[in-house]
C-alpha cells in the first residue's frame, strides 16, 4: 500500500522526465519503458498502460518524442519511440530543474548522502 | 489467447477517435497487454488471473479513457466510415471524401506533382485538340441560322465543285424558289491609292445580296443597295473593321469618304462588324458589277465566282438541289455551247469550309486520346504502388466495418480530385499549346480564328478529367479495397500481392503498345513530308523570289501602256545586282491559284462543250522558263517578237503533247483556245506540278498551255495582268533582294506596290502546311507517349528491383556476376516491353491504314518505319530497364540479407 502512494506522488511531478530520460540513449517501445521504470526503481515506481500510453501520446503530440512502427522478424510489429531534437532540449532543462529541486529538498530535509 | 483488440476497442468506444488512429492505439495497447499477460503467466499466474490483471492495468479503472480523451480530442476527425444509406449521408460522405482526399494529396507532394504533371500533359493535349475540333468542326458558323446557308457550285465533267459563271448565277437567282436569296462574291485585289503610301489591299467583289443572305449587319453605315450593284453605277465601298481601324484610325466620319481603288473613286458606305468571319483577309468590298470585265459577262468563263444561298424555312437541302439541277438542265438546253454537261451542287456552307480537314482532325483526336491513355496508365501505376503502401489503412477500415464500395468511392474521389487538379493545369497548357501550334503552322486550318477555349471546351475538359480520374483510379481502388484486413495487418507494410504486379505489367505493356502506334503514325507522316520534299516539281525551286505586282492605275488604263510597261519593269528589276533573270506570269504553280482554259485541236470551230478539254493556262513573258528553270523539250519559247503583229503562238507542256499528239511532233501544229482563237504550237516544255507535289498526278486537268503576254488581245489585257506575279531567279538568298525589288517595281510614279512576297520554297512549304501540321502534332504526341512509357517502365523496374533486393542479394552471395544480375532485371523489363511492342505493332498495322489518305510515297504498313519505331522504343525501354538493373548490381548481399 505504502509503495503505491509513493508511486502516485512521484509520478505526478516526474513522469515526463522519466520517459524522456529513458528514451535519451535509444528508441524504446511502451512495454519496454514500463519494465525499465519498474526495474531501475527496483519496483518502487510502476507505470501502467492506462497512464503510460496517454502520456506517450501527449509527448508525441508536443513533438518531444516520435513513434514509429518497426518490425522485427518473427515478432509482431511494435511502436518504438525516439527522442526528437526538441525533446532533447526539454529533457536537458527538466533535468536541470529536477536537480535544483532535489538539492533544495535535501538541504531542507537534511538528508546528506541520499 | 484472449482477444485483446475487442476488449480494448470496447474501452475506447466512447471516444469517437478517427478510425485509423483508433486502430493504431488498439494495436499498440493489445501488444502491451499481451506482453504483460505472458510475463504474468511466466511469473506463475493462472491464465484467467493473468488476463484479468493485464486488462485492469490497461483500463486503470477508466483512467485510460479519461487520459486519452484529454490527449486525443484535439485531433481532426478522419472520415467516419459510413455505409451509404440515405441521400443525406451520401452527400456528407462525399464532403468527407473530398476533405480527406485533399489532405492525402497534400501529404504526398512528390507523388501529387508527378501524377498531376503526367495527367496535365494528357488532359492539356486533349483540350487543345478538342478546342481545334470545336472551333473548326463543331461550332456553327457565326451567322444567324447558319445551317440554312448553302454553297452552290457548278459541276463540270472535270470538277465536282467548280466556280460559277456570273450569268449562270444571275439565272439561278432569278429562277430559284428554294432560297430566300442568293449572293455571289469573288476575291480581288485592289490598288489603293490617293491616301498616302499606295497599298495593295485584298478585297472582294460581292453582290448586293450577299450580306443579307449571310445575315451580316454593318457596324457603321449600311449594306450595298441593289442599284449600286449595277453596271455603270457610281462605285460604293465597304471596309472591314480591321482596315477601318488600321488605315483610318477608326474615324467615325468615314462614311461618305471617297477612296481610290484600282484608279476608280469609290464612296465608303459602310464598315463591317468587328467579329465578321467572312474572308478574314479581305479589307475592302465593292459591288461585283463594278468589276469591268468581259469575263464577268461570259458564260464560258468561270472567273472564280463563289455563290452562297440561304434556304427558305421548310425547304430541304435535297429539294434545293433538285430545283437547281432542273434550272441547270434548262440552261444547258438554252446555252449548249457553254453549259452542256454542266450541273450544280449544293453543299452546306460549313461542310464546304471544313469537311476536307475532318479526317485529319479525327486522326489527331485519336492520337491525342492515346496520349491520355498512356498518361492514365502511368498514373494508375503510381497509384497502385501507393495503394500497396496504404494497404494497412484500407485493411483497418475494412476491419472497422467499411464496405468495399465505400473504400472504392473514397479512392475514386481522390483520383478524380487529382485529375481535376491536373485539368486546371491542362487548360493553361492547352491555351498556350494551341496558340503555339497555330503559330507554328499558319494557314493549315480553316476557321482558325474561331479556335479558342469556350464553355464547351471547358465542359469537355471537365468531362474528360472526371472520366480520366475514374479510368486510372479504378484498378488501384479495386486493388486497395480488396485488402484482406487480417492478412494485411499481419504482413505489415511489406505485403504486395501478385495481382498488383500483373496489373503493373499490363499498364506498362499498354503504354508501350500505344507509344508504338503513335510513333508509327508520326514516322509515316515524317516520311510522307520528307518524300514530298524530294518530289521534282518540274522546275528548280531554289533561289526564286515571287511577288505580286500591281501596275500603276495610269498604266492599267490602256492595254498599249500595259504592253509597254512590261519590258520597262522587267528591265529595271533585271538590272538589280543578284537577279539572274526576271519574268512575269499570271499564275504561279503550287500557289493555290489557278486558271484553266478550254482548248481543242486544229483551227475549226469549238466542238460541243462536253467534248472539249481544259488546260492550265499561263500568260507569261519570254524569260519565264529561264527564271523557273523549266526545261525546253522541243522547239522554242517566246521572244519579244511574239506580239500582236505576229501570228498567235503557244507553248505546251509534255503532258499535253503526249495527250494530244502521241508519238508525233507537236511543234508547228495548231490548237484553238476558247475566246482567244487558234494558235500555233512553237515549243514543248516540261510539265510543272501545278496542283501540288502530291496531288498533281491525280488532278483532272494536267495539260498546260503558255501564252505570250504581248499577244493578249486588248479586251482581255486588264484582267490578264490583274494580280500578275513577278518571278525572279536570284544568285543570293532571294529575300535579301526584296528592298531593291520594291524600289525598282514602284517605278517613277511610285504607285506600283509589291505584295505577297514569298520565295518559291515558302510557297512549297505552304502547300504542305496541312501535312506538316499533322506531322508536327503527331511527333509531339508520340514523343510525349514515348517519354511517359519510358518513365512507366523505369518506375516498375525500379520498384521490382527494390522488391527483389533480398533475392538479388542471395544470388550475388551465391556468385552471380554483375552481368548476370543486369541480364536478369533487364530481361524481366524487356519482356513487358516486348509484349507491348508486339501488341502495338499489330494495332499499328490496323490503325495506320486509317491515315492512308494523308500519306505520300509510303505505305501505311511500311516495314522500314515499323522497324525503326520498334528499334527506337526498344532502345528507350532498354535504357529504362538498364538504370534500375545497374542499381541492382550495387546490392550488398550482406545488407540485403540483413534487411529480412
Amino acid at each position: 500500500m505504502e509503495g503505491q502512494s509513493i508511486d502516485r506522488e512521484w509520478k505526478k511531478g516526474s513522469a515526463e522526465l522519466l520517459l524522456l530520460s529513458l528514451l535519451e540513449a535509444l528508441p524504446r517501445h511502451g512495454y519496454e519503458i514500463s519494465k525499465l521504470i519498474e526495474q531501475r526503481s527496483q519496483g518502487a515506481l510502476r507505470f501502467h498502460a492506462a497512464s503510460l500510453y496517454p502520456l506517450l501520446y501527449r509527448l508525441e503530440k508536443r513533438g518531444w518524442i516520435q513513434g514509429r512502427w518497426v518490425e522485427k522478424s518473427g515478432q509482431r510489429r511494435r511502436r518504438y519511440y525516439r527522442l526528437t531534437s526538441q525533446g532533447r532540449k526539454v529533457l536537458a532543462s527538466q533535468r536541470l530543474g529536477w536537480q535544483t529541486f532535489v538539492e533544495a529538498i535535501n538541504r531542507i530535509t537534511g538528508v546528506e548522502n541520499a | 489467447m484472449p482477444d485483446w483488440n475487442q476488449q480494448i476497442r470496447t474501452q475506447l468506444a466512447g471516444l469517437n477517435l478517427a478510425p485509423a488512429r483508433e486502430a493504431e492505439i488498439v494495436e499498440e495497447l493489445a501488444q502491451h497487454a499481451e506482453d504483460r499477460y505472458r510475463e504474468l503467466q511466466s511469473g506463475g499466474a493462472t491464465e484467467s488471473e493473468a488476463r484479468r490483471i493485464a486488462l485492469e492495468e490497461i483500463s486503470g479503472h477508466e483512467l485510460l479513457a479519461r487520459e486519452l480523451r484529454a490527449v486525443e480530442c484535439t485531433d481532426v476527425p478522419e472520415p467516419v466510415v459510413l455505409s451509404a444509406g440515405s441521400k443525406g449521408r451520401l452527400l456528407a460522405g462525399l464532403g468527407q471524401d473530398l476533405r480527406y482526399g485533399f489532405r492525402t494529396l497534400r501529404k504526398n507532394p512528390a507523388f501529387t506533382a508527378v501524377a498531376m504533371l503526367a495527367l496535365a500533359l494528357g488532359i492539356g493535349a486533349n483540350t487543345a485538340i478538342f478546342s481545334v475540333v470545336n472551333g473548326v468542326l463543331l461550332r456553327p458558323l457565326a451567322y444567324p441560322d447558319p445551317d440554312r446557308l448553302l454553297t452552290i457550285f457548278e459541276t463540270t465533267s472535270e470538277f465536282s465543285q467548280a466556280s460559277v459563271a456570273y450569268p449562270n448565277y444571275l439565272d439561278w437567282r432569278r429562277e430559284s424558289r428554294s432560297f430566300t436569296d442568293i449572293g455571289a462574291f469573288r476575291d480581288n485585289d485592289f490598288n489603293f491609292t490617293g491616301a498616302g503610301q499606295p497599298e495593295q489591299v485584298s478585297g472582294e467583289h460581292v453582290s448586293a445580296s450577299l450580306w443579307p443572305v449571310l445575315g451580316v449587319t454593318p457596324f457603321l453605315g449600311r449594306n450595298f443597295m441593289p442599284e449600286e450593284d449595277r453596271q455603270g453605277a457610281p462605285c460604293a465601298a465597304m471596309l472591314s473593321y480591321g482596315f477601318w481601324t488600321r488605315r483610318f484610325g477608326s474615324d467615325p466620319d468615314i462614311l461618305g469618304r471617297v477612296l481610290t481603288l484600282n484608279a476608280v473613286s469609290c464612296t465608303v458606305v459602310g464598315v463591317l462588324p468587328r467579329d465578321l468571319r467572312f474572308r478574314e483577309y479581305a479589307q475592302v468590298f465593292v459591288p461585283i458589277e463594278q468589276w469591268n470585265s468581259v469575263e464577268l459577262r461570259t458564260r464560258e468563263s468561270r472567273p472564280g465566282l463563289q455563290v452562297i444561298g440561304r434556304l427558305k424555312p421548310g425547304v430541304t437541302i435535297e429539294a434545293a438541289q433538285a430545283e437547281i439541277t432542273s434550272i441547270c438542265t434548262g440552261l444547258a438546253r438554252q446555252y449548249p455551247a457553254s453549259n452542256a454537261g454542266h450541273g450544280a451542287r449544293v453543299v452546306r456552307m460549313k461542310d464546304d469550309m471544313v469537311e476536307y480537314i475532318r479526317p485529319t482532325l479525327l486522326l489527331l483526336v485519336g492520337a491525342v486520346g492515346f496520349v491520355l491513355i498512356v498518361a492514365c496508365a502511368n498514373v494508375a501505376n503510381l497509384l497502385l504502388a501507393r495503394s500497396t503502401a496504404r494497404k494497412r489503412e484500407f485493411a483497418i477500415r475494412a476491419a472497422l466495418g467499411a464496405k468495399r464500395g465505400r473504400v472504392v468511392r473514397q479512392l475514386l474521389t481522390e483520383s478524380v480530385l487529382l485529375s481535376l487538379g491536373a485539368a486546371s493545369i491542362g487548360l493553361l497548357l492547352a491555351r498556350w499549346g494551341t496558340s503555339l501550334v497555330l503559330a507554328a503552322a499558319p494557314g493549315s486550318l480553316p476557321r482558325s480564328g474561331e479556335i479558342g477555349i469556350d464553355p464547351y471546351v471547358m465542359l469537355f475538359t471537365l468531362a474528360v478529367s472526371i472520366a480520366t480520374g475514374v479510368l486510372f483510379g479504378l484498378a488501384p481502388a479495386l486493388h486497395g479495397a480488396n485488402a484482406n484486413p487480417q492478412e494485411s495487418l499481419k504482413e505489415g507494410a511489406r505485403g504486395a500481392g501478385g495481382g498488383r504486379h500483373r496489373a503493373e505489367g499490363v499498364f506498362v505493356a499498354v503504354e508501350v503498345g500505344l507509344a508504338v502506334i503513335l510513333l508509327a503514325g508520326a514516322g509515316l507522316m515524317m516520311q510522307s513530308v520528307w518524300r514530298l520534299w524530294q518530289v521534282d516539281p518540274g522546275f528548280n525551286t531554289r533561289n526564286i523570289l515571287t511577288t505580286q505586282v500591281a501596275l500603276s492605275p495610269k498604266v492599267m488604263a490602256s492595254p498599249a501602256a500595259i504592253r509597254l510597261a512590261f519590258p520597262q519593269l522587267l528591265g529595271r528589276v533585271a538590272a538589280i545586282p543578284g537577279v539572274r533573270s526576271a519574268a512575269i506570269t499570271s499564275v504561279v504553280p503550287l500557289s493555290e491559284r489557278n486558271s484553266e482554259i478550254p482548248y481543242w485541236p486544229g483551227t475549226g470551230p469549238q466542238p460541243a462543250q462536253d467534248r472539249t478539254t481544259s488546260a492550265m493556262f499561263y500568260i507569261v513573258t519570254p524569260d519565264y522558263p529561264n527564271a523557273m528553270q523549266i526545261p525546253l523539250r522541243r522547239g522554242r519559247f517566246f521572244t519579244d517578237r511574239d506580239d500582236l503583229a505576229s501570228p498567235p503562238v503557244v507553248v505546251i507542256d509534255d503532258v499535253l503533247a503526249k495527250h494530244l499528239f502521241p508519238g508525233q511532233d507537236p511543234v508547228g501544229r495548231q490548237i484553238s483556245l476558247i475566246v482567244l482563237g487558234p494558235a500555233q504550237i512553237v515549243g514543248v516544255v516540261g510539265h510543272v506540278k501545278h496542283w501540288g507535289l502530291d496531288s498533281d498526278d491525280a488532278a483532272k486537268i494536267r495539260d498546260q498551255i503558255y501564252f505570250p503576254v504581248l499577244q493578249v488581245p486588248d479586251k482581255f489585257m486588264s484582267e490578264a495582268v490583274a494580280g500578275l506575279t513577278l518571278v525572279l531567279r536570284t544568285a543570293p538568298e532571294p529575300l535579301s533582294l526584296v528592298p531593291a525589288v520594291r524600289a525598282q517595281v514602284a517605278g517613277p510614279t511610285r504607285d506600283q506596290p509589291v505584295y505577297a512576297v514569298r520565295t518559291m520554297e515558302q510557297i512549297i512549304s505552304g502547300s504542305l502546311a496541312e501535312r506538316r501540321f499533322t506531322m508536327l502534332l503527331l511527333i509531339i504526341f508520340a514523343a510525349t507517349a514515348l517519354l511517359l512509357a519510358a518513365v512507366g517502365i523505369y518506375g516498375v523496374m525500379s520498384y521490382a528491383v527494390t522488391r527483389r533486393t533480398h533475392e538479388l542479394g542471395i544470388r550475388t552471395a551465391l556468385g552471380a556476376s554483375r552481368g548476370e544480375i543486369v541480364g536478369l532485371v533487364v530481361r524481366q523489363g524487356m519482356r513487358l516491353a516486348a509484349i507491348g511492342m508486339a501488341a502495338g505493332l499489330v494495332a499499328a498495322l490496323a490503325l495506320t491504314r486509317l491515315m492512308a489518305g494523308l500519306l505520300y510515297g509510303v505505305r501505311a504498313a511500311d516495314p522500314a518505319t515499323l522497324a525503326t519505331v520498334t528499334l527506337l522504343l526498344g532502345g528507350f525501354a532498354l535504357l529504362a530497364c538498364y538504370i534500375p538493373a545497374r542499381r541492382a548490381t550495387a546490392v550488398d548481399p550482406v545488407v540485403a540479407l540483413r534487411c529480412e
